[in-house]
């Protein structure tokens, strides 16, 4: 694994997301409470929809588009929608937000 | 030959690990303690007890002289050590030097004081010994004292509790959005909060310090806040966090990172120098609490002897020593991956509990107001037992763990005839069953006659299953909708009840409330957004991450991520010179569409995200505004050229239009709002099928209601009719203030007017002039805060998120 700080919690806010420009396209940062994040994919399954503009809730986002809800561990699409979103390893350290850089190189971000 | 051991530090480590070590050989070593504190060893966390007078400080030393006598050991008390030789295996206190064969470093840790301008007053104090518990102390035996305690984690409160305990006027400020983050999520950090403020604590979240004041003879004065609040105080305790006190190993040039580094044997990177407690870093953990110390202790001792014993790190869990507040939290709440949350609120008891599981295994667990299977919890955490078979009953404790049913359906059939139902007024489950029998068979009949439920509300699902278990198959299911699958109150209920309890916070809400998950979800957290800013427009802060994207990024959201931007144009009237810059705008953005709309205004579609703060800045400078075409609040108001031009035209119906939207823009309502004034009766703005419309006279101004062009179409009903402008303007105000107040979450007037009835609407905005005055001031008031362009805040304040987080695209290519 190779972590690479991406910035301050802070500059996310409390439920809500920023994106994270990469080299294959843009994913989403959520902050679901004070100390915890998650990185999944930006685009919605359905019709692409911005995840990061979403609303966030529990552990989970909701698509601004068609009300898809996801579960930010595991990428799966809840209820009786059909779909999954990448996710990414993302942890804190201290304030610091790092991503696995590998994990990035590796696949292919919708 | 007895070998020679020198401590340094007579804290709560080091008082521990000389127990084992003389319970195991008390003659092993021949010991020289020094403790920079003018005494020996007592019980730091027993200090906040001391503080509020629950204990003595006597009561609460751990070693006394005779015990240090008895042992043999040399104290030198009050003596700091100031270097160690490692080469000649020498330690320098300020009174001489000893030598050793073995060395502990114990020196706990430093209280972090903020490097705020005016930190080094007189009365600005840290919480970590003795002498500052007296300073506080000393507080309460003046009257009419004052304290600011900066930081709202465990010792802050502590402080703050004791010192209230005691008679000051204490504040509390932090700068989280909830009180312990660290251990308390925000529904608990809410109960907590409320807990605090009944024992007469002020407490100030988000909120920033930025300096202490001198009252002029060097002593602080008061604390300045961010926002210029000053909180005047005669003493100031900084409670924010602690570090590890390693500066004697840095200068000794054993290895250190962010404490002394050890290994698994408490072992330095010198073999014959050991070190525990708040001052080590294991495995890259810091430690705050002495249960683990207490381990550390044990480990350090068989070292020294000689014995193998390895240090692990275990999961710890907290509580909070103030009377009253019954906390409990332990595990780990941060990020992963497969995590599942349990939920139970009790809110009349004022009871949350909160387990995080994953896979299998509890690894997380917050509680407050019932804590007693608190220790049972923490046992799950701590072994990673297997929790699957009792996950469903797990959240109510070891108590329901094999056997008992959890069906509240017959914990309800088994309670007896004079158990109370519903705590508000007073009616015990008899009453409701012979009400029942007596005919009352749904909740609104029964809360007719027997009042169960019709206070505050929290009762609602108890009467509910008693209804249930009294009429068995006969009992229909209430029909009325829950608000979402988080709560089982409808819109209405949600409304009443955060008015008549005074709820204040999404947080508050939660709890109260009853909701089922941590923070609502996209369905439900707009509403209840909606209905505290509408109740409470002063007291409850607006959250945008509440809103859906549209009110967020203030433009609408398109089908392919990019935003249309629409400035407002009042009454439908322009400029060339506004014209000129929107033609500039969609120029320099390369706005791929520029539409007319259907009400009377030019809209940019197709503009980037990134682009929102610049183009808005741009329109800004223009003297436009946002036009709030994605909001649930004022959208238009049409209008025709009126007498001005026309030669039918009764009265400025123009001039009122934009009257009308310079006073109720930037108001949120419970769905969109549209408006329009017609010039005469042949109604070209098409006011009769807008949500209020007027249409000009001679004699005056018509104002009708609730008419809809969208999904139905109806027309509007006459509310009243007025001679003057300034009526006009009122009731249409005091009509749009009633709907705020009283209307579910995305009902549009004609639906909720349906609902209530045009007369009992009539009723409060026409006949009642002291309720009509009512509603306009109201109204106001809110205006006083939203009456304001977001686009302006936006980019003066949140620019900067609207770009991406960082860019890796470089990074990866190296
Ligand atoms: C821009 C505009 C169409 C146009 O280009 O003319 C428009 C565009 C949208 N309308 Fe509309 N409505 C527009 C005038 C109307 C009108 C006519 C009017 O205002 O005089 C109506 C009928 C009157 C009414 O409001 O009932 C209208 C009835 C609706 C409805 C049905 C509302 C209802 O209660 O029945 C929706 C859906 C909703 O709000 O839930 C809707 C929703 C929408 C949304 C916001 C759909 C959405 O959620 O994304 C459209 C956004 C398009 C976009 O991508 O930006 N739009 N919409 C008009 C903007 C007016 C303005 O200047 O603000
Ligand atoms: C008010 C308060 C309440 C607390 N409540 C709790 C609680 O409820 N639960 C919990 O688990 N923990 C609690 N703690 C934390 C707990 O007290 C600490 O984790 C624990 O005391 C740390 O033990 P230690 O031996 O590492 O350090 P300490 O107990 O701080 O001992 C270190 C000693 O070393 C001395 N020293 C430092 N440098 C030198 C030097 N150069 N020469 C000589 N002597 C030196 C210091 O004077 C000090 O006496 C509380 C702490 C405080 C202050
Ligand atoms: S009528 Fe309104 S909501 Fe429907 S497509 Fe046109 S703009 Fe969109
Ligand atoms: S694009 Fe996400 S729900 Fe349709």
């Amino acid at each position: 694994m190779s972590w690479i700080d991406i910035g301050h919690i802070d500059e996310v806010p409390l439920r809500g997301a920023r994106l994270l420009k990469t080299p294959m396209g843009c994913i989403a940062v959520f902050r679901t409470a004070e100390a915890e994040v998650f990185a999944a994919s930006n685009s919605c399954p359905h019709k692409g929809g911005p995840l990061s503009e979403g609303i966030v809730h529990g552990q989970s986002v909701t698509c601004p588009l068609h009300n898809w809800v996801f579960d930010l561990n595991t990428g799966e699409a809840q209820g009786a929608d059909e779909g999954r979103i990448e996710t990414y390893p993302l942890r804190l350290d201290g304030s610091r937000m790092l991503i696995d850089a590998s994990a990035l190189a590796g696949q292919n971000a919708a | 030959m007895t070998q020679k051991l020198v401590v340094i530090g007579a804290g709560m480590a080091s008082g521990r690990m000389l127990e084992h070590l003389l319970n195991a050989d008390p003659k092993a070593y021949e010991i020289t303690l020094f403790n920079a504190e003018p005494r020996g060893n007592y019980n730091r966390l027993m200090l906040s007890p001391v503080l509020s007078g629950e204990k003595t400080y006597a009561e609460i030393v751990t070693h006394d002289e005779d015990w240090y006598a008895e042992h043999g050991i040399t104290c030198r008390f009050g003596e700091k050590v100031l270097a160690i030789d490692p080469a000649q295996k020498v330690v320098r206190g300020e009174k001489g030097d000893v030598a050793y064969d073995k060395l502990v470093i114990a020196t706990g840790s430093n209280p972090f004081m903020i490097p705020l301008p005016g930190h080094d007053l007189a009365g600005v104090i840290p919480y970590r010994d003795l002498e500052d518990t007296e300073a506080m102390m000393a507080l309460g035996d003046r009257p009419g004292t004052k304290a600011v305690v900066i930081g709202g984690g465990l010792l802050g409160l502590e402080a703050a509790a004791g010192m209230a305990a005691r008679g000051v006027d204490v504040t509390v400020v932090h700068i989280m959005g909830h009180l312990m983050e660290r251990q308390l999520d925000e529904a608990a950090g809410y109960l907590l909060r409320k807990s605090l403020v009944e024992k007469g604590i002020k407490v100030l979240c988000q909120a920033n310090s930025k300096e202490i004041l001198d009252d002029g003879t060097g002593h602080v004065k008061a604390l300045r806040l961010e926002d210029g609040t000053e909180l005047p105080c005669d003493l100031l305790v900084m409670a924010v966090g602690i570090r590890p006190n390693m500066a004697l190993a840095e200068a000794t040039g054993l290895t250190c990172n962010r404490g002394v580094i050890v290994d698994d044997h408490m072992v330095t990177s010198d073999p014959d120098i050991l070190a525990l407690g708040e001052c080590v870093e294991h495995d890259g953990a810091l430690f705050g609490l002495v249960a683990p110390l207490y381990d550390q202790a044990k480990v350090l001792a068989q070292t020294l002897l000689r014995q193998e014993a390895r240090f692990v790190n275990k999961e710890v869990s907290t509580k909070l020593k103030v009377t009253g507040c019954d906390l409990f939290s332990a595990g780990d709440f941060a990020d992963g991956e497969g995590r599942e949350d349990i939920v139970f609120r009790d809110p009349a008891r004022g009871v949350y509990k909160r387990l995080v599981l994953e896979g299998d295994r509890l690894i997380g667990a917050v509680m407050y107001g019932d804590t007693a299977d608190g220790a049972w919890f923490y046992s799950h955490i701590k072994d990673g037992s297997d929790v699957s078979e009792m996950r469903d009953t797990l959240i109510f404790g070891p108590a329901y763990q094999g056997g008992a049913s959890a069906d509240p359906l017959s914990a309800v059939a088994a309670l007896p005839d004079d158990a109370e139902i519903c705590g508000c007024n007073g009616v015990c489950k008899g009453d409701i069953v012979s009400a029942i029998h007596d005919g009352a068979t749904d909740l609104g009949a029964l809360r007719a006659c027997t009042k169960a439920s019709a206070s505050c509300g929290t009762c609602t699902g108890l009467v509910e299953q008693v209804l249930a278990v009294t009429l068995g198959d006969d009992y229909a299911a209430p029909t009325a909708q829950p608000i979402c699958g988080c709560c089982d109150l409808t819109h209405e209920d949600v409304r009443r009840l955060i008015k008549s309890q005074e709820l204040k916070s999404q947080a508050a809400v939660w709890q109260e409330l009853g909701w089922k998950t941590p923070n609502g979800c996209h369905v439900c957290r707009p509403a209840v957004n909606f209905y505290l800013l509408a109740d409470w427009p002063v007291e409850y802060q607006d959250d945008p991450q509440s809103r859906f994207v549209n009110e967020r990024k203030h433009a609408n959201i398109q089908k392919d991520g990019t935003f249309s931007v629409v400035p407002r144009m009042w009454g439908g009237m322009t400029t060339p010179d506004e014209l000129r810059a929107i033609a500039d705008a969609a120029e320099k953005y390369n706005v791929p569409t520029v539409h007319v709309t259907g009400g009377q205004r030019i809209d940019l579609l197709g503009v980037r995200g990134e682009d929102l703060p610049h183009i808005w800045a741009d329109l800004n400078k223009a003297g436009m505004v946002s036009g709030h075409a994605y909001a649930k609040g004022l959208r238009t108001v049409k209008t025709c050229v009126g007498k001005d031009h026309c030669r039918f035209g009764t009265q400025d119906s123009t001039g009122l239009g934009i009257k009308l939207e310079k006073r109720l823009w930037g108001s949120w309502s419970p769905h969109k709002v549209k408006l329009a004034v017609s010039g005469c009766p042949r109604n070209c703005a098409e006011a009769t099928c807008k949500d209020i419309g007027v249409v000009c006279v001679d004699s005056g101004y018509q104002i009708g209601v609730a008419g809809a062009a969208g999904m139905d179409v109806k027309e509007t009903e006459r509310l009243a009719d007025v001679a003057t402008e300034e009526e006009a303007l009122d009731l249409a105000t005091a009509f749009m203030q009633l709907y705020r107040e009283n209307a579910k979450y995305l009902d549009r007037p004609y639906k909720w007017v349906a609902k209530v009835g045009l007369d009992w609407v009539k009723a409060r905005v026409v006949d009642d002039l002291t309720e009509r005055q009512r509603l306009v001031d109201a109204f106001e008031l809110s205006q006083t805060i939203y009456r304001k362009d977001p686009w302006a805040k936006e980019v003066e304040e949140k620019s900067a998120s609207y770009a991406p987080l960082a860019d890796l695209t470089l990074e990866a290519a190296e």
